[in-house]
C-alpha cells in the first residue's frame, strides 16, 4: 500500500525524495539494522510524518553512499568495497564503494544505466545483474519474492540477481556486476526469430 | 506511453513531444495495473522525470487520427513513434457474448481503475459464482479484485464506485478457466502466489488436473525453464499437498473460494428465459495434444455446463489501426515493423505492444522501447532521417489544434489533476481518489 509519490530530481541523479511507503523488508538500511527512524517499528502506517522522517534520513544518508575516491581523509579503508560494473556495451566501470551500499543506487550515483523501475520494491526485474562467479555464492539467498521477480527477467542466467537486493559487505570486495545486454529482436522466452 | 528517458539522453539536441488522447498520462500504469499493486506504479516517477525534462512536452486531450493526422505529424516532426498500445480485445466469438453479465477483462479492469470510457459498466455482482476465461495475469488480477477483502481494497486507488460495488458483492466463488493444461498457464508465479495467500479465501484446485504432470518423470519437470518449473511446482503443491494444520484451519474459515479449471473452451453463453442475461456457460472439454508451449487443445466432444452470473473474458488485448496511412497487420494486430521501424514508411516508428503484440511485463516492454529509440537515433545519425533541416514540431501542430478547437492538456495541467486526486484520497486513506470523467479532468486541468 503506497502513499502517493511526489518527485523531485536532485543533482541530476535519479535519487528521489518521495512519499512512497517504504517496504522495510527490502530496504538495505533495515537489513543492516541501521534504519535510524526505526521505521520497522512503525505500526501505524497512516502516519505521514514518520515517512517524512524516514525520507529525510535517506536523503542525508547520501553521505553514507558517497565514496571519496583516493581522498586522504576517506572513511575507514576497511569499509571500502571495490566494485566493477560492466555496462551493456562491455565497458568496465570500477567503483570504490562502501559497506552498506546498495548496488542499484550505487549504479545510479555513478551514472550507470541500471534501471530500477519499481524503486527497489520487488515489483519488477529491470535491475537484473549478473554476479561474478567468485561472489555469487557469498550473497545471501534471495527471498522468494526476489526469485519470483527474477523468473520474469529477460535473459535470466544462473548468476542473475536483482541489483536492488544486493547490499555490499566486505566479503564482496572485487565483485563484478554485468548488465544484461539488451539485444535486438528480443523475445521473453529466448526465442530467436528466423530471418525472413 | 513508454517513451524512455534514454531517448532524451541519447537525443541530446532533440525535442520530444508526447501526444495522448486522454487528459491524463501513463496509460496502463494508471489504468491497467491493479490497485493493490502500487509498487508497480513507482515507474511513474521515472516517467515524470522524463516529462519534466525541458526538451520534453506532454500534450494530453489530443486524439491522434481524429484531431490531427499521422501525416500532419510526420510533416511537423523528423520522427514519429507510435506507442499507443492495445485498446481492443479479442472476442470469444460465441453466441451470447453480448448478454448482460458478460464483460471483457479489459472493460472490467478499466471500470475498477477509473478509465473514463468504462465508468458506465456497472457490473452486476449479485451472483455467487463468477467465471473468468483465461489464465493470464489479467485474469488473476480480476479474480483477486473480486475476492480480496474490501478492507484491503479500501486503502488502494480503486475507484469509489467500484469499491462500493465490491462491498455489496455476493460473489463468493471464482473459477479461472483455461483451454489447455496447468503447464500452459500464461500467468506468472507472483500473481499465483498472491491467490494462494489471499486472506479469507481458499483454493479449490482439482488433484486430477495434475495427474498428467505427476506421471511425468521428476526430470521432465525439473528440466523446464526456471519460471515454468517454479510455477508448476507451486500449482502442484497447492493442488496436491496436504496443508499444514494452521493452513487447514485458515482455509476452513475462509468465506471465498477460487479455483483453476483446465482443458475447457467456451462454446456458448447460456441465457435466462427472457434472454436478457447470462446464467451460465457451456464449455467444451478438451484434451491436450503435444506438450509445452506448443501444446494444442483438441475438443473431445464432451461438454460441461457451469452456472454463473458473471462471466469475464480475459483472452487477450488487441491493437487497433490508428490511421489509414499507417500499415497495419490485422492478422497479428500489430504495425508491421523491423526493429521498430514501420515498414515502407521512413520517419515512422512503433514501440511497445503495438510493435510486438500485447504481452510482456514492464521490463520486456521497456527494453522493446529502448530498441526503438536506438533505431530512431541510428537513423538520425546515418541520415536515413534527415535532420539537417529544422521542422516546425509543436508550433505547427499547436496551430492546427487551435484552429480545430482542441485544447491540449500540458504536463503541469496534469499535475493539478494529480494534486487534487491525491488530496481527495488522503481524506479516505487512499493514495488518490481518481477523477472519473474527461470533463472533470479538463475542468481541473484548466483551473
Amino acid at each position: 500500500m503506497a502513499a502517493s509519490a511526489a518527485v523531485r530530481s536532485s543533482m541530476g541523479l535519479t535519487f528521489r525524495l518521495s512519499r512512497v511507503m517504504p517496504d522495510c523488508n527490502t530496504c538495505p538500511l533495515n537489513r543492516l539494522k541501521s534504519c535510524v527512524s526505526g521505521a520497522a517499528n512503525v505500526q501505524r502506517r497512516g502516519s505521514f510524518d514518520s515517512f517524512r522522517t524516514i525520507n529525510r534520513n535517506l536523503q542525508t544518508s547520501k553521505g553514507l553512499y558517497h565514496s571519496e575516491e583516493g581522498s586522504s581523509n576517506a572513511e575507514d579503508p576497511e569499509d571500502v568495497v571495490n566494485v566493477v560494473y560492466i555496462d551493456r556495451s562491455g565497458k568496465r566501470i570500477p567503483v570504490k564503494a562502501k559497506v552498506g551500499d546498495n548496488v542499484l543506487y550505487l549504479a545510479h550515483k555513478h551514472g550507470i544505466d541500471l534501471e530500477g523501475a519499481c524503486e527497489a520494491s520487488l515489483a519488477c526485474s529491470t535491475c537484473q545483474v549478473y554476479v561474478s562467479a567468485d561472489h555469487f555464492d557469498k550473497l545471501p539467498e534471495p527471498e522468494e519474492r526476489e526469485d519470483d521477480m527474477l523468473d520474469m527477467a529477460p535473459m535470466l542466467q544462473e548468476n542473475s540477481r536483482l541489483g536492488c537486493q544486493i547490499t555490499l559487505t566486505r566479503d564482496l570486495d572485487g565483485i563484478e556486476l554485468t548488465l544484461p545486454k539488451v539485444t535486438r529482436n528480443f523475445y521473453v522466452d529466448g526465442h530467436v526469430p528466423k530471418p525472413h | 506511453l513508454m517513451i524512455p528517458d534514454r531517448e532524451i539522453i541519447l537525443l541530446q539536441q532533440q525535442w520530444v513531444d508526447i501526444y495522448e488522447r486522454l487528459p491524463v498520462p501513463f496509460g496502463l500504469v494508471r489504468f491497467g495495473v491493479a490497485p493493490d499493486h502500487p509498487e508497480v506504479k513507482n515507474v511513474i516517477n521515472t516517467f515524470t522525470l522524463t516529462a519534466r525534462n525541458s526538451r520534453c512536452s506532454f500534450y494530453g486531450n489530443v486524439n491522434v487520427g481524429k484531431d490531427v493526422s499521422i501525416e500532419e505529424l510526420q510533416q511537423a516532426y523528423h520522427a514519429v513513434v507510435l506507442s499507443y498500445g492495445a485498446e481492443g480485445n479479442r472476442r470469444m466469438g460465441v453466441p451470447g457474448e453480448d448478454l448482460a453479465g458478460v464483460y471483457s477483462a479489459k472493460d472490467f479492469v478499466g471500470w475498477y481503475n477509473g478509465l473514463p470510457s468504462c465508468q458506465e459498466l456497472s457490473p452486476d455482482l449479485n451472483c455467487e459464482t463468477a467465471v473468468i476465461l483465461g489464465q493470464g495475469n489479467v485474469a488473476l488480477d480480476v479474480a483477486r479484485i473480486l475476492l480480496a477483502p474490501t478492507d484491503i481494497l479500501k486503502k488502494t486507488d480503486i475507484t469509489q464506485p467500484a469499491l462500493e460495488a465490491l462491498v455489496q458483492s455476493q460473489v463468493r466463488r471464482v473459477l479461472i478457466v483455461g483451454r489447455r493444461g496447468p503447464m500452459q498457464v500464461a500467468c506468472t508465479i507472483k500473481e499465483f502466489r498472491e491467490m494462494v495467500n489471499l486472506p479469507d479465501t481458499r483454493p479449490e484446485m482439482m488433484a486430477d488436473d495434475f495427474e498428467g504432470i505427476l506421471s511425468l518423470s521428476i526430470c521432465a519437470v525439473s528440466d523446464l525453464p526456471r519460471p515454468r518449473k517454479r510455477l508448476t511446482e507451486l500449482m502442484m503443491k497447492t493442488a496436491l499437498e496436504i496443508p499444514s494444520e494452521k493452513e487447514q484451519e485458515r482455509q476452513s474459515k475462509a468465506s471465498r473460494v477460487w479455483a483453476f479449471r483446465f482443458l475447457r473452451s467456451p462454446i456458448e453463453i447460456l441465457a435466462n428465459p427472457d434472454n436478457s442475461r447470462t446464467v451460465g456457460i457451456r464449455l467444451a472439454v478438451n484434451r491436450l495434444e503435444g506438450s509445452g508451449d506448443g501444446a494444442r487443445a483438441v475438443p473431445t466432444g464432451e461438454v460441461e455446463d457451469v452456472t454463473c452470473g458473471l462471466l469475464i473474458s480475459s483472452i487477450g488485448y488487441k491493437s487497433l489501426p490508428i490511421d489509414p496511412s499507417v500499415p497495419f497487420d490485422s492478422h497479428k494486430a500489430i504495425v508491421p515493423n523491423n526493429m521498430g521501424r514501420v515498414q515502407h514508411t521512413a520517419g515512422l516508428y512503433c514501440s511497445g505492444w503495438l510493435k510486438t503484440g500485447p504481452t510482456g511485463v514492464i521490463a520486456t516492454t521497456m527494453n522493446n522501447s529502448f530498441d526503438t529509440a536506438r533505431s530512431v537515433v541510428e537513423d538520425m545519425e546515418s541520415g536515413t532521417v534527415d535532420v539537417s533541416a529544422a521542422r516546425p514540431g509543436s508550433q505547427s501542430i499547436s496551430g492546427l489544434l487551435e484552429e480545430r478547437g482542441v485544447k491540449p492538456v500540458t504536463f503541469s495541467n496534469w499535475e493539478k489533476i494529480d494534486s487534487l486526486e491525491m488530496s481527495r484520497g488522503e481524506a479516505s486513506g487512499k493514495p488518490r481518489e481518481k477523477l472519473l470523467t474527461v470533463e472533470e479532468m479538463l475542468q481541473v486541468a484548466r483551473k
